[in-house]
């Protein structure tokens, strides 16, 4: 059996005194490639603090490797949804791949590990030649994969991609899903996104949440947890694409 | 150059021109973080705040820039902290401390017996009275300054880029969040006796917005920043002396229009791309 990576057991998470995540249990496996799809403000981004140990929920337990999530997030590589940046910011698209090696070793410069493993990263992602260029002269498909490379560069075992196709060409999320699906092959991937086709194509297994999750450790999801998550009858044609989403009904 | 000769002469000009120096390093460095990291009005209250620190010198008999150096540190954290609440904006948070920490000063003045001198020199600055002490005092900060942000320039640059990214990726972001806001403290000190408490925003910002129309690269905007910094104080000394004006507001009037003259020229980072 495939070791767990991430694990969540009956967490509840309150905003303001309002329930986000309810009673949200699962567990990520090494290699897995899971979707999470959603309405929006059903708890997708606070799901993933949660694995992050940036939010502590107010019930239930969360385990990253076996340990607490602050100890061990280290190994968690995270891509934010819209980075909160400044576009203005005085930084090369090299220098923000780098800080992800910033907490490697507190005081002092950049080993030459540390600068191999950057020049790498960008390399695979195809982003070499824009190494000195500044973080906000590049496009939106770029800079996405400027941010994969900063999380790659942690030498994760798992990979949390909050909506990371948002406001990107369908061509250029055709390169990025192929990034991912090398990927799949060294780490676990947790991808949040409101790309169903996408989902339906490139990953393992998906899991609806709003505020609860509806989970079955596998790619299957019925009509009824849909409906449940959404809140109302959804639509949903599977057509002719090599996996289904739904069961056939 | 024949007038830097000449004002050299005179014993109070060469510290006025050290004390010009001493505050364009700590103002170079920790001025190109508050601009790209936008925590200018922060700054501005916990330099406004340290007023505080002032009135509690006066009061205790203490040399007031002795005392405003806890003083300001303490208004620094309390800002850093507060702001982190949820529930609070960091907005009223700063309005806050900003109005207390001026409230205290007043308070500390007003009841200590007696006539306060130098007061006006405290918030508004002047730069031709700096004793011998107090460039002790700045090149102390400075050095403080400059062996923190060697030590730390790759976190305080992953912290200042994306807070929440550093912090998963192990950077102690928000306690180097503090220290930077301990360093802006510092920074106001030094700024004190060249421009005042209520001018020191001015000498943070214009110099490191100024440079950073000239680099994309952080450390290059803190070297640029030192020079124009330098630059505009000394300028401004010599237009007060010449002219006989206050020099605090000569110098951030020289800033303000150079600041505007770069809006005209073409910049490099603008003509990069």
């Amino acid at each position: 059996m495939k070791s767990e990576v991430i694990g969540l057991r009956d967490v509840w998470v309150y905003h303001d005194g309002l329930p986000v995540l309810e009673d949200v249990t699962i567990s990520i496996r090494s290699h897995d490639f899971l979707g999470i799809i959603g309405p929006n403000g059903g708890g997708k981004t606070t799901l993933l603090k949660v694995m992050l140990g940036l939010i502590t929920p107010e019930r239930g337990e969360v385990k990253v490797l076996g340990g607490d999530p602050e100890g061990n997030r280290r190994h968690i590589g995270y891509v934010p949804q819209h980075s909160p940046f400044d576009h203005d910011f005085p930084i090369s698209v090299m220098d923000v791949v780098l800080t992800g090696r910033a907490g490697q070793r507190l005081f002092g410069r950049y080993s030459d590990q540390d600068r191999k493993l950057a020049h790498d990263t960008l390399k695979m992602v195809d982003m070499l030649p824009f190494a000195k260029r500044q973080i906000g002269k590049l496009s939106g498909g770029e800079r996405q994969r400027v941010f994969i490379a900063r999380a790659l560069v942690t030498e994760p075992e798992v990979l949390l991609l909050d909506e990371p196709t948002a406001g990107i060409d369908a061509h250029i999320q055709t390169e990025f899903y192929e990034i991912l699906k090398k990927l799949k092959e060294k780490m676990a991937i947790v991808m949040v996104s409101h790309d169903l086709t996408a989902i339906s194509i490139y990953v393992d297994k998906i899991a609806c949440l709003n505020r609860r999750l509806f989970y079955h450790n596998s790619k299957e999801l019925t009509s009824d947890d849909l409906e449940a998550a959404y809140q109302c009858p959804v639509e949903f044609i599977a057509h002719g694409l090599p996996h289904r989403v739904l069961k056939e009904h | 150059m024949v007038w830097m000769i000449e004002i050299l002469q005179y014993g109070f000009m060469v510290n006025a021109l050290t004390a010009a120096l001493l505050s364009a390093i700590a103002c170079g460095i920790v001025g190109a973080y508050v601009v790209v990291k936008r925590i200018v009005f922060i700054s501005g209250g916990i330099a406004h705040a340290s007023f505080g620190g002032i009135g509690l010198g006066y009061f205790l008999g203490i040399e007031p820039v002795i005392c405003v150096i806890p003083f300001s540190i303490a208004s620094a954290l309390s800002i850093g902290e507060v702001s982190r609440r949820r529930g609070l904006s960091e907005d009223a948070a700063i309005g806050i401390i900003w109005a207390m920490g001026m409230a205290i000063g007043i308070m500390f003045i007003s009841l200590t017996p007696g006539y306060a001198p130098d007061l006006f020199s405290y918030l508004f600055g002047n730069i031709l009275t700096v004793p011998h002490s107090d460039l002790l005092i700045m090149l102390l900060l400075d050095v403080v300054i400059v062996i923190l942000v060697y030590l730390f320039y790759k976190e305080f640059l992953a912290m200042s880029f994306d807070e929440e990214f550093a912090t998963v990726v192990g950077v102690p972001a928000h306690r180097l969040y503090l220290l930077l806001l301990c360093l802006v403290a510092l920074t106001a000190v030094v700024l004190i006796r060249v421009v005042g408490i209520i001018l020191v925003i001015a000498l943070l910002t214009i110099p490191a917005t100024v440079s950073r129309r000239f680099t994309d690269v952080l450390w290059k905007m803190m070297v640029l920043s030192t020079i124009f910094s330098a630059m505009f104080s000394i300028i401004g000394i010599y237009l007060s002396y010449l002219f006989d004006l206050p020099s605090g507001s000569t110098i951030i009037l020289v800033s303000g229009v150079v600041f505007l003259l770069s809006l005209l020229m073409p910049s490099r980072h603008i003509l990069k791309y």
